[in-house]
């Protein structure tokens, strides 16, 4: 693998993390429990949908086929896409959406927090305005599993369900491959392997104020990342997704 | 409009000499043209009837999320995505301001939620019709926003100091939507045979439902004159119904599209376009909840609101026992 | 409606040097929802610097029937306006 088949495979798992979870929050638009909820996610749902135009767009850039991050976006098919499982499980309730949010953003604070210091000046410029958003996203994300977390028996129940659910998922984001290896070598990115203790840390923290319990178990799911195996959902959400560039090819909107 | 058919609790306008003093002095306050506060006297009348105006007017922001929301999932570029859900949480926005002004006569917005819920309070009868197409979406910012703001222009003159200031910053708000619209139909009419296809169906389908927007005519509008004696509305349905065409079938020309309905013309006595009255017995359904979309729109609104019962009684529940344990601590 | 969010008015800084001005109200469980809250509903379009929130029960105002004793007697405090004082050109800017 050269390095910039590499850098292309790190930046389409940047920019397909935040596309599909963008995507996700963005469905509960007009169907949150509260507006100032509903306005409150809508501003997650465009600053992730902001962030991906820049990961994609770079992406097209170091791939050198004259692909914009709407070709990346819309017309590649399941295999090729290199976000994590997490991001891409269905919304459930408002529980599990603001839970894996939070277990997103925590990873997702941490790593855009090294990439600021990235020998790429690109990527630290990307993650120089995306870890501001992110900072924000996290706190909020935080404090409401924290308040349902520790609310009522009902929305201690359904965070420790969401939690449990989720869990699984949260080990692919620290798994580390030879794509990793070479962005280390070139100073382009952290090992995700060495974010897990600080991410431990600050999550047992939030988790522990809302009161909820982390599972024994450390298995993962993977698959996502390296595109080897997506859950059934992704393909789904791409045929909604994808829909109007794949029906009416070379249109522009 | 966003409040189509609101009642007012009599008919015509209460001459002055059956007012009382205080009645007349309220109504002095408003040919002068001063707002009229919350903690002002006013009639029960004037508050119930503004309960209802900016209520309906809020309910219809909230579930004219839902048309646009559909195609939030499906919009074709990334920047588009990015617009149309920017738009889509305005409108959330307008109907937090508007609850809020609501909220100030005296009547919580969970309350009005309900009375939405039990079918007791309406929403504008625009949002009972479907988005088909992509091209919908460029229509209704278009037709539908720029409907809405010829209204909302006039409402910020509103004799109710928190409505008129609730307008005047959703107006500065929804200058982007028509706009976005229009430009998001220009590239359709503009585009491939296909998508011009669906602009036309757009225009089609959505002229006569964005006309019936006004209201009912002037001359069938039993409701209008103490409203505006009140300054609650400030221009006749028909007035603002004509200035909508007026300003509107230029710009579908310009698109290269069919006009909608083949009665539109110039009439230059008048200076104004002639047009077909829409079907109003179709109005009268929709209003009655035999629109395509009410029953969908309504069940959306409702499973939203009792899905997110848990989260926000646990979010109050977190937050009183924070409170109770500072209390605890002092 | 005992279980409904209580209702917190926002107060904006819309720049550096300027006073916070009431923007309008909206529901949070705390003050410190009501921030948040504050944040994504009223500085969307980048229209703050700083934010202030209080609930709505907690503040206090004049009655309208006070107006007249409260506010009219500074009408005929002409004097404590420039205008009042005419100052002749040549004596430049004042």
């Amino acid at each position: 693998m050269t390095r910039d088949e590499a850098f292309l495979q790190f930046l389409l798992r940047m920019g397909d993390n935040t596309l599909i979870l963008g995507h996700r929050v963005s469905e509960w638009c007009g169907h949150a429990p509260v507006l100032e909820e509903d306005i409150a996610l809508a501003n997650t749902a465009l600053d992730l949908i902001g962030q991906t135009q820049m990961w994609l767009g770079l992406a097209g850039e170091v791939q050198g086929e004259g692909k914009s991050a709407d070709d990346l976006a819309f017309l590649r098919d399941v295999w090729d896409f290199r976000n994590v499982l997490l991001v891409e499980v269905p919304n459930g309730d408002f529980g599990r959406t603001l839970m894996r949010q939070f277990l997103f953003d925590a990873w997702h604070s941490i790593m855009l927090g090294r990439l600021l210091k990235s020998s790429d000046e690109r990527v630290a410029a990307i993650a120089e305005k995306a870890s501001k958003e992110v900072a924000y996203h996290l706190e909020r994300s935080g404090d409401t599993v924290v308040g349902l977390g520790d609310g009522t028996e009902e929305s201690h129940k359904r965070m420790q369900e969401a939690l449990d659910y989720l869990w699984p998922y949260v080990g692919e984001m620290f798994a580390s491959d030879e794509v990793d290896a070479e962005m280390v070598a070139a100073g382009i990115a952290p090992d995700p392997t060495g974010l897990r203790e600080e991410y431990d840390a600050l999550v047992g923290k939030v988790l522990g104020e809302a009161t909820l319990t982390i599972p024994d178990s450390r298995f993962a799911h993977k698959g996502g990342r390296d595109g080897r195996m997506h859950t059934e959902h992704l393909g789904h959400l791409l045929t909604e997704m994808q829909w109007l560039q794949r029906a009416y090819p070379g249109a522009t909107w | 409009m966003y409040a189509q058919m609101i009642k007012t609790a009599r008919t015509g306008v209460k001459p002055r000499e059956e007012m009382s003093e205080q009645e007349r002095a309220f109504q002095d306050k408003i040919d002068a043209g001063i707002k009229i506060e919350p903690r002002d006297w006013m009639p029960d009348d004037y508050r119930a009837t503004l309960i209802r105006q900016i209520g309906q007017h809020a309910h219809s922001e909230v579930v004219g999320q839902l048309p646009e929301g559909n195609w939030i999932t499906r919009a074709p570029t990334l920047e588009r995505k990015a617009i149309l859900l920017a738009k889509v949480q305005d409108e959330a926005g307008h109907g937090l301001y508007l609850y809020s002004a609501a909220e100030t006569l005296g009547e919580s917005r969970d309350e009005l939620i309900r009375l939405l819920h039990e079918g007791r309070m309406k929403y504008s009868s625009i949002f009972n019709y479907p988005t088909l197409n992509w091209a919908d979406i460029g229509a209704v910012g278009w037709l539908v926003d720029g409907a809405a703001i010829i209204n909302q222009v006039a409402l910020q003159r509103t004799s109710y100091g928190p409505y008129s200031r609730a307008m005047i910053r959703i107006c500065k708000e929804e200058s982007f939507h028509a706009r976005q619209g229009y430009h998001a139909i220009m590239k359709m009419a503009f585009g491939t045979p296909e998508q011009k296809k669906m602009a036309q169906d757009a225009v089609n389908r959505l002229w006569f439902p964005a006309l019936m927007m006004f209201g009912p005519s002037d001359k069938d509008s039993v409701h209008s004159e103490q409203s505006m004696a009140w300054k609650i509305k400030v221009k006749t349905n028909d007035e603002l119904r004509q200035q909508f065409v007026d300003q509107t079938v230029p710009q579908i020309e310009y698109l290269g599209l069919d006009l909608p309905d083949p009665n539109i013309k110039w009439n230059e006595e008048r200076g104004h376009y002639d047009f077909s009255d829409p079907d109003w017995s179709e109005f009268f359904d929709v209003i009655k909840g035999n629109g395509p979309c009410n029953v969908d729109r309504m069940n959306a609104r409702r499973k939203a609101w009792d899905d997110g019962q848990w989260v926000r009684d646990g979010l109050l529940a977190h937050a009183r026992k924070k409170a109770a344990a500072k209390v605890a601590a002092e | 409606m005992k279980n409904e969010w209580p209702l917190w008015e926002i107060f904006i800084r819309g720049q550096h040097g300027m006073s916070h001005r009431h923007v309008g109200s909206l529901h949070a469980p705390d003050a410190e929802m009501a921030i948040k809250n504050a944040r994504d509903v009223y500085t969307r379009r980048n229209e703050g610097v700083s934010i202030w929130v209080v609930e709505a029960r907690h503040i206090s105002a004049t009655a309208p029937g006070d107006k007249g004793p409260l506010f009219e007697p500074s009408e005929s405090k002409v004097y404590r306006h420039p205008t009042f004082f005419d100052i002749p050109e040549e004596v430049g800017a004042m």
